[in-house]
């Protein structure tokens, strides 16, 4: 039960946001409210991404460095869909979920069943992720190079939101769900047999454990969860091109947020694109007090070097390095 | 809807793409050469490959330095890089488990290419030599005479890689190491200094190969990404650890990509080598020269 407490402790305490926003922008951290919440936002949906890694990464060991297959195939669904389809954009939600599973599907089918493990597993996925970039980047429903826009038409039934703090909720919501629903797998059979694979997948074989069906359900899974994080990002910006949609970055910040935060945790994925968002800002915000102009790329020297001293450091994560200090 | 060519501009193309694919397989031998002795991939190859070709651009600009001629010193500066790099970051940080290697890399290259942009920004640059567009005519084609030299001198190399694996008591111990760890270690091989010559000889191989490049090509923080992910495929085809299969799956590659943008333009030319890859690893992951895992 102490688990679904701290659930509820934590999307409470982020859900209390908009009550300490007046103070954090009084107190000059933030330039002004949109400020905030674009970047709260833009963590919501760089931990939901991360929490779809974490499932099949984190608990089946299976680290792909491609989920920016699953995230540009969710982005631009539900910017096409309602574009050219003229899809009412929650339908194009589901449909972007839906087309994002399908996708980690057949990666997850194509490489599991030629075993691909490991070093060749991570290559797949990078190579796959790579071809879509270059396909979208070339064919002309996705826009081409010059990517789609999403017209802005501020309305509920529309998914566009006047008030900011809306779609912080509506992504916090997502979040929250996904806790739940990592909790559940947590608990589960198949989550036990996945985390059986991650140890030792001959010996989960040798042990009558179809290890083929539970890889490929939980990449299905977490392609889903990480194509929604895509289909938010494009109601958010509003805009997508094959370079945010299938660019290494979405598939570097997935893998990043989830060992960071802890590998294989309910909260690792949250926790970690806190730390890492939070920390790249604050590497921005100090070059500028002290070079007194931006520069270009500081924020994600920050994450290399987190990536190494946290695998060096702490394999855990900083929830495991809290763990350490809480006993 | 494929265009027709006469035999002449696809003979050009050929010859070409195997000029481009030497280099290619140069990029490729050094991370086959590692894979092949730590059994992981090193994710900061290309990252290494651009830090190298802006060392080619800063000792020109501030030496004078023609990149021909820093192949030597370039080379040597970046063994001890890679030494360094295996020996003091790499090895400690991920306590030779797998998994962190990979990850330990990858945050490698992250720190390296955005330290490069922090201090070069995204520009490109390039070198302007008398010679960079010189050509060679060879009566039938017309050839690029930097890339030419390029493939003259990326051949000599994969030469001279085999023969200090094969000849030399340190080949010896590379080999001895890549085959059975523990065994080497038995005998008295120092693994940990192995694995870090092996690296340091990957990263000599890129410096060469940047020194190969400059002169016809342009750097910005970026660029070696686009190399690595061809070389990851030519390792994958050749088969994770041969050194011929990185020099056979170079050349093809180069002359695939050289093919594919021809018929199929410059945007999509890519796609062939991302599909061979693909392929390739899932219907023989070992490649064409690799030996069953």
């Amino acid at each position: 039960m102490t688990a679904y407490r701290s659930i509820l402790l934590v999307v409470l305490g982020l859900a209390a946001l908009p009550l300490a926003a007046p103070a954090l922008v009084g107190a000059g951290i933030f330039a002004g409210a949109n400020t905030l919440y674009n970047l709260m936002v833009f963590v919501l949906i760089i931990a939901l991404a991360a929490q779809g890694w974490n499932l099949a990464g984190g608990y089946g060991g299976q680290f792909s460095f491609g989920h920016a297959a699953f995230f540009g195939t969710g982005a631009y669904a539900q910017a096409i869909l309602q574009t050219r389809y003229g899809i009412n954009p929650w339908a194009a939600l589901v449909a972007a979920v839906a087309l994002g599973a399908l996708v980690g599907a057949v990666i997850g089918f194509l490489a599991f069943r030629a075993r691909l493990r490991g070093s060749y597993f991570a290559l797949v996925t990078l190579a796959f992720a790579e071809v879509f970039r270059i396909l979208a980047n070339a064919a002309p429903i996705t826009g081409g190079a010059a990517g789609t826009l999403v017209p802005l038409d501020v309305r509920w039934a529309n998914l566009q939101f006047a008030s900011r703090e809306a779609f912080y909720y509506l992504a916090l919501a997502f979040v929250a769900l996904v806790l739940l629903l990592n909790r559940l797998v947590e608990r589960s059979r198949f989550g036990t047999y996945l985390v059986a694979v991650r140890e030792n997948e001959d010996a989960a074989r040798a042990l009558g454990v179809d290890t083929l069906q539970v890889k490929l359900k939980a990449i299905t899974l977490s392609a889903a969860i990480t194509a929604l994080a895509g289909a938010l990002y494009t109601q958010k910006f509003l805009y997508v091109d094959a370079n945010i949609a299938y660019g290494a970055w979405i598939s570097i910040e997935a893998l990043l947020a989830p060992i960071v935060g802890g590998i294989g945790t309910v909260f690792g994925p949250l926790v970690g694109a806190l730390t890492l968002i939070g920390l790249g800002e604050a590497a921005k915000v100090a070059i500028h007090a002290l070079f007194g102009s931006a520069i270009p790329g500081v924020d994600l020297v920050v994450y290399g070097v987190l990536l190494i001293l946290v695998i060096a450091f702490a394999p855990r994560g900083v929830i495991g390095l809290l763990d350490r200090r809480a006993r | 809807m494929l265009r027709s060519y006469p035999p002449q501009i696809v003979l050009e193309a050929v010859l070409n793409g195997l000029l481009t694919g030497a280099v290619y397989a140069l990029v490729a031998l050094g991370l086959t050469l590692v894979y092949g002795v730590l059994h992981i991939i090193n994710f900061a190859h290309g990252a290494m490959l651009t830090l190298a070709m802006f060392a080619v651009l800063m000792v020109h600009l501030g030496f004078g330095l023609d990149p021909y001629l820093a192949i030597a010193p370039l080379a040597a500066l970046f063994f001890l890089f890679g030494y360094g790099l295996q020996r003091f970051v790499i090895s400690p940080a991920s306590r030779n488990d797998d998994g962190a290697i990979l990850l330990v890399t990858l945050g490698l290259s992250i720190v390296i290419e955005n330290a490069l942009l922090a201090v070069f920004r995204s520009d490109t640059r390039s070198l302007t030599l008398d010679y960079s567009f010189s050509i060679v005519d060879l009566g039938f084609a017309l050839l690029s005479l930097p890339r030419v030299i390029g493939f003259g001198v990326a051949i000599l190399v994969a030469g001279a890689l085999w023969a200090i694996l094969a000849l030399t008591d340190t080949g010896k111990a590379i080999r001895a190491v890549a085959k059975e760890k523990l065994g080497a270690a038995l005998v008295g091989i120092d693994v940990n200094h192995v694995y870090a010559v092996t690296f340091g000889l990957g990263a000599a191989t890129i410096a060469i190969a940047a020194c190969l490049l400059m002169p016809s090509f342009y750097v910005n923080p970026r660029a070696g990404n686009a190399f690595v992910l061809v070389a990851f495929t030519v390792v994958v085809l050749g088969g994770m650890g041969s050194i011929p299969g990185a020099l056979v799956g170079g050349l093809i590659i180069g002359v695939v990509e050289s093919l594919c943008g021809l018929y199929l333009g410059d945007s999509l030319g890519q796609i062939g080598i991302f599909l061979i890859f693909i392929l390739v690893l899932l219907l023989r992951p070992t490649g064409l020269f690799g030996a069953r895992a």
